[in-house]
C-alpha cells in the first residue's frame, strides 16, 4: 500500500498527542485515590469534592475574571493594531509590528520574571490586575494575528464605498468595517480566553495571594490524595476548551460564508 | 458639422498637481468637464489617471492647484460632503448585505421616509435591471450583477457627477461590450455626468463624448472620440489610440495655409494646418491609419498611387490585415482590408499597389 508508512506515523503522532488527555476523564471517575491501572470502578465523588473547596472556587472566579477581561483587552488592541498594520502605512511599520508580535516568540518564564521585576520597582503589589497586564502581553500578538486575517479578507473600497455614500469615518467603521471583522472579533476573545485561562507561569509570578485555576492546581500536586480532584477538574477544562474552539471556528466559518469569501484555513 | 463645443463646465481643475513624496503622479492638470457629459480619462497604468478621479472623489489630497465642483472649491471637503458618488473597480459592495440594503446604504441620513425608500430603491434597481432582485444577498450576485448594483447604489444619491474607476474591466469581452452600451443609454438617461477612467481605448471611443488621454501624469490630448483618432496630437497619442502606421517624412516648405511634405515610399503631398499638430518643420514623420490605406486589385486605379511587396498577411475573418513593404520606405506599413465577396487575399511575396489619401495623414515633428 502507498503511503502505508506515513498514516502508520500519523496515527501514532495523534495517540501520542491524545491519549493522556483520554487519561484525564478516565481517572476523574476512577473510584480510587491511587493514579494506576486496573481502574476501581465508575464515580462522580471527585467532582462533588470539587465543589465543595472554597479555595478552588476563588481561583476559578480569579481565572474566569482574569480571561474574560484579558480577551477583551487583548481583542481591542489586536483590532487596533491590525487595522492600523492593514490599512495605512506609516513608518518603521515593519519593525513596529513585529516587535508587537515578538511576545509570541518570547519565553514566557523571561517575560514573568521581568514583569515581576517591573512592577515591584514600581511599587505595585501581585494582583489579578497584575495578571491581567501579563496575559494581555501574551495574548496581543494571537489577537492581532487572527485580526489581521480578518482585514486583509476586506476589501479596502468597502470602507471608501461607505463614506462615498455619505457615512463618517466612525459610522463607516460601526457599518460596516466592525459586522464583516466580527467572525475574527469572535475568534480572537474565545482564543484569548482560553490562552489566559490556562496559563501558569505568568500567573504564579504575578498573583500573589490571588491564585488563578492552574496555579492552585499546582499547589494541590503536593497531596497525593487530591490527584483525582485534579483529574476531575482537568478533564472540565479540557471539555471547556475543546468546546470554546469549536465555538471560534463556527463564528469564523459562518462569517466567511457570510461574506462569501473562501476558506483559507482557520484553526480546526 | 457636429457641434463639439463643450456645455457648461461641471467640474474644472485649475493646475492640479499631486506628489507622493518624491513622485510627482499630477503634473499641471487643468480640464473643464461638461455638464451631462461622458467624459473619460484614458491612459496606460500608473499615468495617474484613477489619482485624479480619487482627487475629484476626495480621496486624494491635492498638492497643489484647485478642483471646483459645480462652482465649489473642493479644497477640505471630505467624500462623504462631496457632490459625487463613485463606482469602484472592485464594485465595493457590502457582502453582510442584501442588494436592496445596498443600493438603499446612501439614504440612511436622508430625511425620505421608509415608504419613500423602498421605493427609491426599486426605482433604481429597476433603472438598472435588475428589478426584483432587492432580496437577494449580495455575495451570491454575478460580476455583472454586482456592477449593476454598484451603479444603482451610486445613482440613487443623485450626484452631480458619477465617477467610475475601471468598472469593466473585471468583466468577460461580452459582458463588458454589453456594459459598455447600456452604461451610455443610463448615462443619457439620467443626464448626469460620468467621469470614467479607463486603459482601454476602445471602450472609451465607444462611451465618450469627450476623452482625456493621460501619459505620466499629464494630459496629451483632450478631444471627441472622432478627432482623437482621426487627429491625434502627438505620435504617442496616436499609436495609443488605434493602430497608427508612420513614415519618415520631409517638410519641403509651406504655401499658404498648406504645408508640402515629402512621404517616404508615398511621395509629395500638402497637408493643411490642422493636420500639423505640432508645426511643420524639417525632419518629421506622418502617421496614418491602416483602413486609410487601400490596396488595388487588378485593373484599379487611383490619384495617388505607391507600390510595395506583400510581406505579411493577417486573416482575420472580416478583415485581411497586410504587412506591405513600400518600396523606398524603410519598415513595413499596416494595411487593414474588408474581405468582400470577389476580393481575393494577397499572398506574401505577391507585388501590391497602394492609394493613399493625404487628407487621412497626420504630421508629427
Amino acid at each position: 500500500m502507498r503511503g502505508g508508512g506515513l498514516k502508520t506515523y500519523a496515527v501514532i503522532y495523534l495517540i501520542f498527542l491524545y491519549a493522556p488527555i483520554v487519561l484525564l476523564p478516565l481517572f476523574a471517575f476512577n473510584d480510587g485515590t491511587i493514579i494506576a491501572f486496573p481502574l476501581q470502578g465508575f464515580t462522580t465523588h471527585w467532582f462533588a469534592e470539587l465543589v465543595r473547596t472554597e479555595a478552588l472556587i476563588e481561583a476559578t472566579v480569579n481565572s474566569l475574571f482574569i480571561a474574560v477581561v484579558t480577551a477583551i483587552l487583548a481583542t481591542c488592541f489586536g483590532l487596533f493594531a491590525a487595522r492600523a498594520g492593514t490599512r495605512h502605512r506609516f513608518p518603521a511599520k515593519a519593525g513596529i509590528m513585529g516587535f508587537i508580535m515578538l511576545p509570541l516568540v518570547l519565553p514566557e518564564i523571561i517575560v514573568a520574571v521581568s514583569l515581576l521585576v517591573a512592577m515591584l520597582q514600581v511599587g505595585l503589589s501581585p494582583s489579578v490586575w497584575t495578571v491581567i497586564a501579563g496575559h494581555v502581553l501574551i495574548c496581543t500578538p494571537f489577537a492581532i494575528a487572527i485580526l489581521n486575517g480578518s482585514f486583509a479578507n476586506m476589501d479596502n473600497s468597502l470602507e471608501e464605498a461607505a463614506i462615498d455614500l455619505g457615512e463618517t469615518q466612525l459610522s463607516t467603521f460601526r457599518l460596516i468595517t466592525l459586522p464583516l471583522v466580527m467572525p475574527g472579533i469572535i475568534a480572537s476573545l474565545l482564543i484569548c480566553f482560553t490562552i489566559s485561562l490556562d496559563e501558569f507561569i505568568i500567573a504564579f509570578f504575578l498573583s500573589g495571594n490571588e491564585p488563578t485555576l492552574p496555579v492552585y492546581l499546582w499547589g494541590q500536586l503536593r497531596f497525593p490524595g487530591r490527584l483525582p480532584v485534579i483529574m476531575a477538574l482537568g478533564t472540565i477544562l479540557v471539555a471547556l476548551s475543546i468546546l470554546l474552539l469549536i465555538t471560534a471556528e463556527y463564528f469564523r466559518r459562518r462569517g466567511l460564508r457570510r461574506a462569501g469569501l473562501k476558506d483559507t484555513g482557520g484553526f480546526l | 458639422m457636429r457641434d463639439t463645443s463643450p456645455p457648461p463646465p461641471i467640474i474644472t481643475l485649475e493646475g492640479v498637481e499631486k506628489y507622493y513624496g518624491d513622485y510627482h503622479a499630477l503634473r499641471g492638470i487643468s480640464a473643464e468637464i461638461g455638464q451631462g457629459e461622458f467624459f473619460s480619462l484614458l491612459g496606460p497604468s500608473g499615468c495617474g489617471k484613477t489619482t485624479l478621479l480619487r482627487a475629484i472623489a476626495g480621496f486624494e489630497d491635492i498638492s497643489q492647484g484647485r478642483i471646483l465642483l459645480d462652482g465649489r472649491d473642493m479644497e477640505g471637503v471630505p467624500p462623504n460632503k462631496r457632490p459625487t458618488n463613485m463606482v469602484f473597480q472592485s464594485y465595493a459592495i457590502f457582502p453582510h448585505l442584501s442588494v436592496a440594503e445596498n443600493v438603499g446604504f446612501g439614504l440612511r441620513k436622508s430625511s425620505l421616509s421608509a415608504e419613500e425608500k423602498k421605493t427609491a430603491v426599486g426605482e433604481a434597481l429597476e433603472m438598472v435591471g435588475l428589478g426584483g432582485y432587492g432580496t437577494r444577498a449580495a455575495h451570491a450576485l454575478s460580476g455583472g450583477q454586482r456592477q449593476r448594483v454598484a451603479l444603482a447604489r451610486a445613482l440613487i444619491l443623485k450626484p452631480k457627477v458619477l465617477l467610475l474607476d475601471e468598472p469593466l474591466s473585471a468583466l468577460d469581452k461580452k459582458m463588458r461590450e454589453q456594459m459598455q452600451t447600456e452604461l451610455r443609454r443610463l448615462q443619457r438617461q439620467v443626464g448626469i455626468t460620468f467621469i470614467l477612467v479607463t486603459h482601454d481605448q476602445e471602450e472609451a471611443l465607444i462611451m465618450s463624448d469627450r476623452i482625456a488621454v493621460m501619459f505620466e501624469g499629464e494630459i496629451a490630448q483632450l478631444a471627441p472620440p472622432q478627432e482623437l483618432y482621426r487627429r491625434p496630437a502627438t505620435r504617442r497619442v496616436g499609436e495609443f489610440i488605434g493602430m497608427m502606421n508612420f513614415l519618415p517624412a520631409e517638410v519641403q516648405g509651406a504655401q499658404g495655409d498648406l504645408v508640402e511634405v515629402d512621404v517616404a515610399g508615398l511621395g509629395r503631398a500638402k497637408l493643411a494646418q490642422d493636420q500639423c499638430p505640432m508645426g511643420a518643420a524639417g525632419k518629421a514623420s506622418i502617421g496614418l491609419r491602416p483602413e486609410s490605406l487601400t490596396l488595388l486589385f487588378d485593373g484599379q486605379g487611383a490619384e495617388r498611387v505607391a507600390a510595395g511587396t506583400v510581406d505579411e498577411v493577417t486573416y482575420y475573418g472580416d478583415m485581411t490585415y497586410y504587412d506591405i513593404q513600400l518600396d523606398g520606405a524603410p519598415g513595413v506599413v499596416s494595411v487593414s482590408m474588408r474581405n468582400m465577396p470577389g476580393r481575393r487575399v494577397l499572398e506574401r511575396g505577391d507585388r501590391a499597389d497602394l492609394a493613399w489619401d493625404p487628407r487621412a495623414m497626420v504630421l508629427f515633428c
